[in-house]
Order: C-alpha cells, then structure tokens, then sequence
C-alpha cells in the first residue's frame, strides 16, 4: 500500500471529462477520460503479452490521441516511452544499438525500417473495449492499477542530437513531469482546463509538456490531429469549445497570420521553440486578441521560464528553478539550470544575463546550436553525420547569415522566415545528389543543406579552424554564379500544343502566348494574382520560332514593370518584345482577388 | 473547352508554379528543370514540411484557396507537380 500512498494519476482528470476531441469522418468526436482509459488498458494488455514483450517503446505516433493512448498504455505496462526528436532510419539504427530490446508503436500506413513494429493506424482508437479481451493482469506491485503510477517511474526518455552524432536520451520521471506541469499552469496562470490545439509533435519536449502533459496532468482538453496548414488550425480550434490556446512555433505562428483568413476566438496563444520577433508578438495579439506566451526550456531541463514579450523581454523562471554560474570566475555569460522538477543539473545552451531580480534575458544561443522551424541540432552533430558518409572525406555545416542586401528576402521579394543550413563537403566522386540523399536517411529533411557545395578542400586557417567568415564567402561565390534572380528563360517546346492546326508550314509562336508568359513571370515575381495586372505597352520587334530558347529580364518598381525578352538565335540575342506592365499599387490587386475568395 | 486548349492551360499553369516554386523557396535548379511527374518530396525536388507550408501560402494568395492536410488526396496533391498543379486547378477560385 506505502507504494499507492505516494502514487500519482496518470489521468488527472475525472472519468467523464473529455480528455480528446478527434475527427471521425465528418463529425468531431469527444472521448472522455473513461473511454480513454479503456483504450490505453486494452493496448496495455497487447504491450504486456503479445508482440510487445518489449521493456521500450518508441512511440512515433503522429496523431495524438494514439500517441496518448500509446504513451499511456507503455507506462500502464510498467515501460519506458523512447521519444526520438526526428523520425530517420539512422536515428532508429543508432536507438536500437543502445536499447535492442524495444518496440516501434506508429500510426504509419507503411513500415519501410528493419525493426520490431506494432501500428496503430487502422486500431479503431475509443472503441477498443471489446468484452472478450481479458482484463490485465495487475502488476505485482500495484502499478500502473487503476491508473495510479510511482513518482519514480520513468515514463519517457525524451531524445536530443548528441554532439557526437549519438541520439542522447534523457529520463523523464512521471513526479518530476507532474510538477513541472503543475508549475507550467500556475506560472501561465491557467487555472481551469483550457482546449488545447498544437502544431508542434507529441515527441518534442515542447509539444510533449504543452500538449501531451497538460491533457494528462492539467486536465485540458487536446485536439488529435496535427494541424499544419493555416485552414487546419482554424478548422481544428473552430472544432473545440472555448476556451482555447493555441500551442504552436513563431513559423507556424507566422504562416498563420500571413493566410488572412478568419480565425475563430482564440484565448491564450503558447510559443515556443524559436526566437519570437517583438513584432510577430505584437501582431498576433492584435490580430487575434490573444496574449501571448513564450515558454523558455529545454529537453534536458523541461520548461523552466516563461514570458508575455510584448510585456517584458526579460524571462521570469519557474518558482523553484536556479541558475547559477556554470564558472564562477568567468564572465562567459554560461549558466546550469536546477531544482524542481529538472532532472540533474543541466548546463544551458543559451548565454544569459541575469538580472538583481531573478530575471533574465537570452543573449543568442552558443554558437554550436541551430534551430529551424521549432526543430534543434548541433552543427556538430550534423557536421558528424555528413563525415559518416562513405566517399566523403572531409565536410562542414555552418549556418549561413540572413541575406544583408535583402533583408531575409527570397527572390520573390517575400519575406523569409527560416534561414537555411549550408554544407560544404569534399567528396571526390560523389555528386551533390548521392550526398543528399545518404544525408536524407541521417537527418530531418528541415536540417538538409541549402545549398550543398563540394569543393577540392575545406578553408582551414592556421589553427585548423573553419572560420564563418571562409565559409560564408564560398557560400556567397556559389550565389553569386547562380543566374541572376530578375531573368528567367524558356524554352517554347516545338510540341507546345499552341502549334497545332496554327499556321501550317511556317510556325511562329503568338504574340499572345509570349506576353501570357511575361505577365505569369512579373506576378510569380510580385507574388500577386496575374489579375490584377495590365499590359500597358508592348512593342514587338522580332518574331519568334518553336523550340528558340527566350530570356526575360525584369526590371521592377514599386507598381511598374518594364521588362525585355530577347530570343536566343546564336549569335546574336535580338529583342523579341518589350514593355511595361503595371498593377494597382500596394498590392491590392492580389489581396483582394485573395479576400474575394 | 477542346482538349488541346485545355492541354495549353495545363501546362501554363505546371509552368506558372514550377516558376513560383523555385522563386519562392530560393531552389537551385530552374522552373525548366523540375519534373512534372517528379516527386516533390525525399529524392525528386527534396522539399521538406517548412516548404510545403511555404507553398501553401503562395498557393492561396496566388489561386486564393487554402490547403487542408486533412484532404485525402493530400498525398497525391504534393507528389508531383502534375498533381498539385491539377488540384490548384480543380478548387482553384483567382
């Protein structure tokens, strides 16, 4: 009995509550604690006896209820959760070398790996409570019935990239978890169960604290599918009662407000992952009326700091969580972060300044760490696994800076929110393409090189260094031979069906097929409807054939275009046709044909 | 419609994208280069889920309709450009 005294629930929440809204078909289906519950002890048993005599359980679920059910079931079966951060053949290769003895539970519809399986994805999920299945036998020890597991139990390894290129788990205690989530919603102030939508995975500690614990521990009701486009977040959050948070990253945030579609109430907005713009923040509260939060952590400590940054950009830590310098007698602004409900001290892998009043602020990450779009690395552990690679002999990673000129534009003049890795490899032999695709098994698709430059040998400096700056420049004359950004060119196929039953014997491409094509290009170039533009001049000067080859040169202002098109005929590159567009200015010709939509 | 003007719309429209594609997410290769019946995704143009998300919004600013994962030819959509190009055209409103 002493064992249950200091047992915790893995569902807080009472057995009628709803603890998951899913879609089924075309209708939303709530499933209450209870139906959960029977769903996780029925898969319980299939972990206990069957296939699943595993003692680990990587639960690469992408929908969550069922890696809920999933993540549930392991601890009911006395089992420990793995939670890979990328979902590869080598991360599950490196796992298994470690931990032979585990299991992949998926809700994949194919199974490409070598690796012991069980697939959730055509289990009908809240449905499982079949009378013939045999109730589980209770553990010896009383854990894990009636849902009451041990503080002590580790119910999850969460994963991050070793330095080493080794997958390094970290043991995550359901005592530990409980207080952290009990802290989380004293800190954010949620005092009542809120309905939780999130884009980011069940396996990222961020997702796996503010999506998979605060349904468990804080009793919110969580949405099961995985939200991606901007119509699925509105369609999800419209699907849940009020109130609702949204649990997302500032490039999902992003892409969210950029669609301009009507968003249903949203109460409480939860960021975190990446560096979160002043103004990204203060255009989501305005646009959704919503404050924000940003929660500061990390896999290795949890969360452990929150702020509201349009309020304060200083970080206020969780009640209980220390920082204290990593060298007392160094100024390298490095910190170890402990107490509560962090596991073992953990040194950060931000710099931080600490303010007389417990606060702090983030100075930029240590160098070594890369983020895209809510996922981390380490440029040393991506830079290990590009050197793994057989034939290549020597190779970096390095994290190019944003676009000066430009200001982070892409060539359409679009603002670019992620800034892409660079690899520079040395590889006699290979080719850009067998490289990236012995990177793909390796790495998350959002970690692959941007470019991927192969060069004779790498610029070490004196010290044997790579330094950003070597590298930047290789990076910059790779740009700077690539054509430039306003010219494109076409081939006009001979077989064009524009050809066919036209001018018998003497073919000549219209006129009108030219200046369709010019107008396609300057809206793909204004990122704006090829409706809201005008052809305001066009003077044609030189006829053009099936199969020539045209180059258009773009030279844009602010709501004018002028462009040229010369047809390449050999020697000489005579203008074919040349002119002015214009478009209604400020862009409104496209948001409007957009909103008319 | 004939079907050989409908081909002509067909393939402006492969264009069209393959140029917004390239432009929009800086690719190194050109509009002309890309396979219309290619893969997007792993081994043919090698885009990735901040890509996809990326193309979605050019999509629904330039063809004003917005993309939904939870459609169930969302696999066919992205497995080619024939593909997305045809379901541009299909829900396609500007």
């Amino acid at each position: 009995m002493n064992a249950l005294m200091n047992a915790l629930p893995l569902v807080f929440a009472d057995p009628d509550q709803i603890l998951l809204y899913r879609q089924q078909g075309g209708d939303t289906r709530a499933i209450t604690a209870r139906q959960f519950m029977v769903d996780a002890e029925a898969l319980a048993v299939d972990l206990t006896t069957g296939p699943g005599a595993q003692q680990f359980i990587i639960n690469l679920c992408q929908d969550r209820y069922r890696f809920l059910v999933g993540f549930a079931a392991t601890i009911l079966a006395g089992k420990t959760n793995l939670l890979p951060s990328t979902f590869t053949g080598e991360t599950l290769r490196q796992i298994f070398i470690d931990t032979p003895d585990a299991l992949c539970l998926h809700d994949h519809d194919d199974w490409p790996f070598p690796y012991p399986h069980f697939s959730l994805a055509h289990l009908s999920l809240a449905r499982l409570s079949l009378a013939n299945r045999c109730h589980r036998e209770p553990s010896p020890d009383g854990l894990g019935e009636s849902g009451q597991i041990k503080p002590e139990h580790v119910v999850a390894q969460v994963f991050t990239s070793g330095s080493t290129g080794l997958p390094m788990p970290h043991n995550k205690t359901w005592g530990k978890l409980v207080r952290n989530v009990e802290a989380a919603l004293q800190q954010l102030g949620i005092s009542s169960p809120v309905s939780l939508v999130g884009t980011v995975p069940p396996q990222h500690m961020f997702g796996f604290e503010s999506l998979v614990l605060l349904c468990l521990i804080g009793r919110c009701p969580l949405w099961s599918g995985k939200p991606f486009y901007p119509a699925d977040i509105v369609a999800a959050l419209d699907a849940m009662p009020e109130p609702r948070m949204l649990v997302t990253t500032p490039f999902h945030l992003q892409a969210l407000l950029d669609a301009q579609i009507a968003l249903p109430r949203i109460d409480r907005l939860l960021l975190a992952t990446a560096p979160l713009s002043v103004e990204l923040a203060e255009r989501a509260e305005c646009v959704t009326g919503a404050p924000l939060y940003e929660i500061y952590g990390s896999t290795e400590t949890g969360q452990i700091a929150n702020r509201r940054p349009t309020q304060s950009t200083a970080w206020t830590l969780f009640p209980g969580i220390t920082l204290t310098k990593a060298h007392p007698d160094e100024n390298d602004e490095l910190y170890i972060a402990n107490g509560e409900h962090i596991e073992a001290p953990v040194m950060l892998s931000d710099r931080i300044h600490l303010r007389a009043d417990g606060q702090f602020d983030l100075l930029g990450r240590v160098a070594d760490q890369v983020n895209m779009a809510g996922k981390r690395s380490s440029l040393n552990y991506l830079t290990a696994q590009i050197k793994a690679i057989d034939g290549i002999t020597d190779g970096v990673f390095f994290l190019p800076e944003p676009k000066k000129n430009q200001a982070g534009k892409n060539r359409a003049g679009k603002d670019q929110v992620i800034t892409r890795l660079c690899a520079v490899v040395v590889a006699p032999g290979l080719n850009a393409a067998d490289i990236l695709a012995a990177l793909r098994d390796r790495l998350d698709p959002v970690f692959l090189p941007r470019p991927l430059i192969l060069v004779e040998s790498l610029p070490y400096n004196a010290t044997g260094k790579l330094p950003q700056i070597a590298l930047q420049a290789i990076l910059d004359q790779h740009l700077a031979a690539l054509a430039p950004k306003d010219q494109t060119s076409w081939r006009i196929p001979a077989d064009h069906p524009v050809f066919a039953g036209h001018f018998p014997g003497h073919p000549l491409v219209p006129g009108a097929l030219l200046l369709d094509w010019v107008v396609e290009r300057v809206a793909a170039y204004w990122q704006v409807s090829s409706l809201g533009l005008r052809i305001e001049q066009a003077k044609f000067a030189h006829p053009v054939l099936p199969d020539a080859r045209v180059t258009l040169d773009l030279q844009a202002e602010a709501d004018r275009c002028r462009f040229t098109l010369k047809v390449h005929t050999g020697e000489t590159n005579p203008v074919a046709v040349s002119g002015m567009l214009g478009r209604q200015p400020n862009d409104a010709a496209g948001d409007t044909e957009s909103k008319r939509a | 419609m004939t079907e050989e003007s409908q081909k002509i719309m067909d393939q402006a429209l492969i264009d069209e994208l393959a140029n917004l594609i390239v432009d929009g997410l800086n690719l190194e290769v050109s509009a002309a280069e890309i396979d219309a019946d290619a893969p997007l995704f792993g081994q043919g143009l090698g885009l990735d889920s901040i890509d996809i998300l990326e193309i979605a919004m050019m999509v629904s600013k330039r063809y004003g309709f917005a993309l939904r994962s939870d459609d169930e030819n969302n696999t066919r959509i992205f497995s080619s450009l024939r593909h997305l190009a045809q379901h541009i055209a299909e829900h396609r409103s500007c």
